[in-house]
């Protein structure tokens, strides 16, 4: 019985160890396996991420729609292309809808907000979003800021 | 000078001879044939006293800190409107750093000590030289099943501290302190990534685990068998295992965060 | 020499260093087969460090052991094994495993090297442990014990595989009169029913020579005076007859080896 009682703590804490690490992959990381190749790709081009990330929000009016599944630069036009994996049960995106980069706070993480268009057609899978925000980049503002005070 | 030279000289072989001996030690435990039905009841013992019992102390310290870490990162993070990337301040330094490093160094002082303090009196009183004399490898029997305990436990308390200082963390921010408890999740999410945080400090702790146990093994096969030798061996356990740790952790950092 | 016809162990030109210190110079002696043969001497004298040549715990530095014939520091680790099979040895602290039963640890050997069924275990263990007379201790835990019942459990452990050559590291040291008394009937009762070679190593010099049939005495690395216990009593060596007298100040000092007092103490004031 003594030994019984070890060998169900030790199991405890195995599965304990197991569990924890299940938890920081799915709670803490947001890692979500049933994302992995669901979901239908769309495109966009900015002039500048100004900092988005890969694995960055998409989100519509707040509420997350996907995640950004790469980024590169675009070697015809010189522009950043950013490719989105949305998620399946989002069908209701229409093929003028905008994307624009934002930051959740001042200092806060850049994610992709998503505006609905009117067309009736709707975005499919290898589509791009052609109307395009670039994100705001503190430096550019400031310059131009600057700029304006001194023409005037 | 030349006395002080001689000293010097000597001490320093006497380190290098020591490391020769640990190395010894390793590959004598763990090279030696297994024998997996012996083993296995041996080795979940060892998991007993050295993972289980010190769970109780990883918990509440994990605790903590992930509350101290909330309450620190919201004081200077809310003078600059960002108060919601708490959570992934929370998260990134638990999981980066502190759950490796300071579930080794309790690791270090609750189960190493105890180790090296075993062997150390099962030396003392005769008994490592017993299982020699009946034919049973003591290297087999004593030395292989803590030094794959402790392997296999620190990661799992690291875990464990992890979640729970990061629960911890939650527990401040948002019900205490306010936070939306979407975006204290949402930006940590966002933030930490599992291929690159997560598993590099499951690697750190494995490493850690590693070197905290072996230093306590040998240190406990190595002591004078005399009381005094067996409270010194054990001093020696807490402090070179936390200087390894400390040192170790430097090291990895730089080799998996640092750009080169 | 006449009655050491059949050698069980014979040590031959043992040399051996500590360190700087030399614990055996030249030793040779010969062990004969199912007798009790006792080696004494003052402490120091590396008596413990004979019994972990003997069983190849330690290697010498010159010279060699031959057990039943074979070189113990010659065989391969496995026919070491084979070899400390046959051989019991009771710790001077007895050496029991802390984390097992009384039983636990008798039955261990039997575990370690044999497969008989656990109801024969069981059984031998308990015959082992009636033959020391702690049949009713067996579920005790080594810390619950006494240190005269420790060295019996001990005794009973070491004689779990009816061992040909069984050693005995200081068995009566740090005993009050009664477990030595029970100690020393065990000892010389096991050997005469169970007909193995005992080695004694010792310095209680009454106890020793009530049972041993022949005795090496050993001082400085060699062997001072060898023969059966009266031929010891009677012998006229100033130094063999300090010691089995007992006598604090003779040949062997009472000083250890330190400059002239007189120097010493006034020779920083000069």
């Amino acid at each position: 019985m003594r030994i019984r009682a070890l060998e169900i703590s030790v199991g405890a804490l195995i599965l304990a160890g197991m569990l924890a690490l299940v938890a920081l992959a799915i709670n803490v990381s947001g890692l979500n396996l049933s994302q992995k190749g669901g979901g239908y790709t769309v495109y966009a081009r900015f002039d500048n991420i100004g900092g988005l990330t890969e694995r960055a929000k998409v989100s519509m009016s707040g509420v997350q729609i996907g995640q950004v599944s790469a980024i590169r630069i675009d070697r015809k036009r010189l522009m950043a292309e950013v490719e989105m994996q949305i998620f399946d049960d989002v069908d209701y995106l229409s093929i003028d809808s905008s994307a624009q980069i934002l930051t959740a706070g001042l200092l806060g993480e850049k994610y992709i907000g998503i505006t609905p268009g009117f067309e009736d057609d709707l975005l499919e899978n290898g589509m791009t979003i052609e109307d395009t925000q670039s994100a705001l980049v503190l430096e550019e503002i400031v310059g131009k800021f600057l700029f304006n005070k001194v023409s005037e | 000078m030349i006395q002080f030279l001689q000293k010097l000289g000597a001490k320093t072989l006497n380190r290098v001879a020591a490391v020769g001996r640990a190395g010894q030690l390793l590959s004598q435990s763990l090279i030696a044939k297994p024998a997996p039905m012996m083993m296995l009841p041996l080795l979940i013992r060892q998991l007993y006293f050295i993972g289980v019992l010190s769970l109780v102390i990883i918990i509440v310290s994990g605790l903590f800190i992930g509350m101290v870490l909330g309450l620190q990162g919201y004081t200077i993070l809310v003078d600059y409107g960002s108060e919601q990337a708490v959570g992934q301040m929370v998260a990134l330094s638990l999981v980066r750093e502190l759950a490796p490093v300071v579930t080794a160094l309790l690791f270090a002082g609750r189960a190493g000590s105890a180790v090296t303090a075993e062997i150390g009196l099962m030396k003392a009183t005769e008994q490592l030289a017993c299982y020699e004399m009946i034919g049973v490898d003591p290297m087999r029997r004593i030395i292989a099943p803590r030094l794959w305990a402790g392997f296999i436990s620190m990661p799992l308390l690291s875990m464990i501290f992890a979640i729970v200082g990061i629960w911890g963390g939650s527990l401040v921010a948002v019900d205490w302190l306010g936070i939306f408890s979407g975006s204290f999740w949402a930006n940590m999410q966002a933030s930490v990534s599992f291929s690159e945080d997560v598993l590099n400090g499951v690697i750190k702790s494995l490493v850690f685990g590693f070197v905290v146990i072996w230093i306590a093994v040998f240190q406990g096969n190595d002591c004078v068998p005399t009381s005094e030798g067996i409270s010194q061996a054990t001093t020696r356990t807490v402090v070179y295992s936390s200087l390894a740790i400390l040192g170790l952790d430097f090291l990895l950092t730089a080799m998996m965060f640092g750009d080169f | 020499m006449a009655q050491l016809n059949d050698t069980h162990i014979e040590v031959s030109n043992l040399s051996f260093w500590r360190g700087e210190r030399k614990i055996f110079d030249d030793l040779s002696l010969t062990i004969p087969r199912g007798k009790i043969t006792a080696i004494m001497g003052p402490s120091g004298t590396g008596k413990t460090t004979l019994l972990k040549l003997i069983g190849g715990q330690l290697t010498p530095d010159q010279g060699s052991i031959r057990v039943d014939g074979d070189n113990v520091h010659a065989l391969s680790r496995r026919r070491l094994f084979e070899l400390r099979a046959k051989m019991g040895m009771l710790f001077q602290s007895g050496a029991l495993f802390t984390d097992m039963t009384v039983a636990e640890n008798v039955a261990f050997p039997l575990r370690v090297h044999t497969d008989l069924p656990e109801s024969v275990v069981r059984d031998l263990v308990l015959m082992k442990l009636n033959a020391v007379g702690l049949r009713g201790a067996s579920e005790l835990k080594p810390a619950e014990l006494s240190g005269g019942m420790a060295r019996r459990a001990a005794l009973a452990r070491a004689i779990a595989l009816d061992p040909d050559f069984l050693m005995y590291d200081e068995p009566f040291a740090g005993q009050d009169p009664i477990a030595m008394g029970v100690l020393i009937n065990l000892i010389s009762r096991l050997n005469r029913a169970l007909g193995h070679t005992s080695v004694i190593v010792s310095h209680d010099i009454q106890e020793t020579l009530s049972i041993a049939d022949y005795v090496y005495l050993i001082s400085d690395g060699k062997v001072l005076a060898q023969g059966a216990p009266d031929q010891l009593n009677g012998s006229e060596d100033p130094r063999v007859e300090q010691f089995m007298k007992g006598r604090p100040d003779g040949p062997v000092p009472f000083h250890f080896p330190a400059p002239s007092f007189k120097d010493q103490l006034f020779g920083d004031s000069q």
